[in-house]
């Protein structure tokens, strides 16, 4: 870890930007499916700081990422057409971190009352939340109700997903890799033994909470631009589920792993395609099959070494 | 004299049940005290209060001067206080080193930014966080095992990594619940030595619950005893001994026979 991973992030963004630059040369589906790669990264990353990391069962990612789609949709939309081109960069940005910024608080205010609650109930209450979004967007005018938000400028490109899906990547290891981020695991590993060690239990599942929240809420603006068009049934429990599925397949905890599995996980349908009913019936073999046979996740190998640097 | 810890008249009831009643115990600094008494006599529940798992239904308990009413555990650890479980509570996916390295932290102020940043002052903090972990395994001779995982420890080292993570925290009163728990007698032994060398070393505070008398009766310089929740007896192990309420109530006949 140490400085090397500043470095790591400053490459990988300079090779997202520039990569980006040659993308008019690339086939439009494939670059398309590598933007959904991208985001899904972000969604897996994210989730598995709260599921993974800290131990917590969130079933309500997909809400969070609702709320940044909606909210960055919405401003684009209000914004795009008062102002110049060149300034479309500088929305979209304000846009993404201002839905990352709400879904964050909205992580706040679901997560100080329900994260006293353990494992199954938890589970519920983020079930309930996650629906109790959609329902919202469903049914207010300003944000398209039933039809959803149509017209979104198409900005998403390779540079903005990938970006942040380095970013992502580079918040949550930095995070989990320092003496503070110990807390995280430690939460996770023994909540009593966690409090009489002086980690505040209670904080750090919050903060967790909040900073997937957060990345939930960019990836949801970076999808909204990137389809240009929001409906409501795209947030729905499934899609909770699919990113659930990520962060177990690859690993509880695991970056890598995850990060491994969101890319699989994205394009396995690509190519299922044409056997698309079957795609859930897929997805569930895969998670008993792999909840029976390697419980650690798919991309976990031996001990799980977390070291000191 | 000061006192580290009072307990005054402490009470907790669950329910119908009395788990301890108006108990008075008190700590000095650089004390060593034992605290025994059969099983269910509420030793566990009166360190769980100690602590702040659970808040007293009457009665008040002091830490340092100060009232240590409604502050949660990870608080009361701030303030010095640090304990061991009976059922050792190790963070079992993380390493030795990341064991203590957590509880290094309870006095460090950097926090989420510097982890973001990695600037210098971050990078001077975790070295200076990875010192004192080491040169308190080192203390404990389990500086060789830095990267194992905890939960592939021999059961003696699981209960000295966790009495090594407790100090982590720079306490001033260190309760150690049954630390003695499932050992040998040589293990037994090398305990009693290891708690009393902590006590000069550290020179801190340590209140320690016990089942096996020989244990306390070594090294305790004050013995208090529960019984049903209530306290029963007080002073040093030669007086506890010949208690006539403490052999009736817990010692019986290993106490006859010993005699």
């Amino acid at each position: 870890m140490k400085s090397g991973a500043k470095r790591y992030l400053l490459l990988a963004l300079l090779a997202a930007v520039v990569i980006s630059f040659f993308s008019a040369y690339f086939n439009r589906y494939y670059l398309g499916v590598t933007i959904d790669v991208g985001i899904n990264i972000i969604l897996a990353v994210s989730l598995n700081l709260i599921n993974g990391h800290t131990g917590q069962f969130s079933l309500g990612h997909a809400g969070f990422m609702a709320v940044g789609g909606y909210i960055a949709a919405k401003f684009s939309l209000m914004l795009s057409p008062a102002l110049p081109p060149w300034a479309q960069p500088l929305i979209f940005g304000a846009g993404l971190l201002l839905g990352g910024s709400v879904a964050a608080l909205t992580g706040l205010a679901v997560g100080v009352p329900t994260l006293r609650l353990y494992g199954d109930y938890l589970a519920i209450v983020t079930l309930g939340f996650g629906e109790i979004i959609r329902v919202f967007f469903q049914t207010t005018e300003t944000f398209g109700a039933a039809t959803g938000l149509t017209g979104i400028p198409n900005w998403t490109n390779f540079g903005w997903a990938w970006g942040s899906a380095a970013i992502c990547v580079f918040v949550v290891t930095c995070l989990v890799n320092s003496t503070y981020g110990r807390g995280f695991i430690a939460v996770n590993d023994d909540e009593i033994a966690a409090s009489a060690s002086g980690v505040n239990p209670v904080r750090y599942k919050v903060t967790a909470f909040v900073i997937g929240a957060f990345f939930a809420g960019i990836a949801g603006g970076l999808y909204a631009h990137h389809k240009s068009f929001l409906s409501p049934t795209g947030f729905d429990f499934m899609k909770s589920i699919d990113i659930v599925v990520m962060v177990i397949l690859g690993g509880m905890g695991r970056t890598v792993g995850v990060i491994i599995a969101a890319i699989l996980l994205t394009l396995l349908p690509e190519y299922l395609r044409e056997f698309s009913d079957y795609r859930m019936i897929l997805y569930a073999l895969l998670i008993i099959i792999i909840m029976i046979t390697r419980p650690q996740g798919l991309f976990t190998f031996g001990f799980k070494v977390r070291n000191s640097k | 004299m000061p006192q580290l810890l009072q307990l005054n008249q402490v009470t907790i009831r669950f329910g119908g049940l009395t788990a301890v009643s108006e108990v008075d115990l008190h700590v000095g600094p650089r004390e060593l005290v034992g605290l025994i008494g059969p099983n269910g006599a509420g030793k566990t529940t009166l360190f769980n209060l100690i602590t702040g798992v659970y808040q007293p239904t009457s009665g008040a308990i002091h830490f340092d001067g100060r009232p240590t009413a409604k502050l949660k555990p990870h608080q009361l650890v701030r303030r010095g206080i640090a304990r061991t479980f009976q059922n050792i509570r190790l963070f079992a996916s993380m390493t030795v080193f990341d064991n203590v390295r957590t509880a290094v932290q309870v006095h460090r102020t950097h926090g989420i930014r510097d982890a973001l940043i990695r600037g210098g002052q971050f990078r001077r903090a975790e070295a200076d966080v990875e010192q004192q972990v080491m040169e308190l395994l080192a203390i404990f001779h389990l500086d060789q095992l830095r990267n194992e995982p905890a939960r592939g420890l021999p059961y003696g080292d699981q209960r000295r990594l966790e009495i090594i993570r407790a100090l982590a925290t720079q306490p001033r009163l260190l309760l150690l619940d049954e630390p003695a728990a499932g050992m040998n007698p040589t293990e037994k032994t090398e305990l009693t030595e290891l708690v009393h060398f902590i006590k000069e070393k550290f020179q801190i505070a340590v209140l320690l619950v016990e089942h096996d008398m020989r244990v306390v009766m070594g090294i305790c310089e004050r013995i208090a005893v529960l019984d049903y929740g209530v306290k029963i007896a007080e002073g040093t192990p030669a007086e506890v001994r010949a208690n006539a309420r403490v052999v009736e109530a817990y010692l019986g006949e290993e106490a006859t026979k010993h005699a």
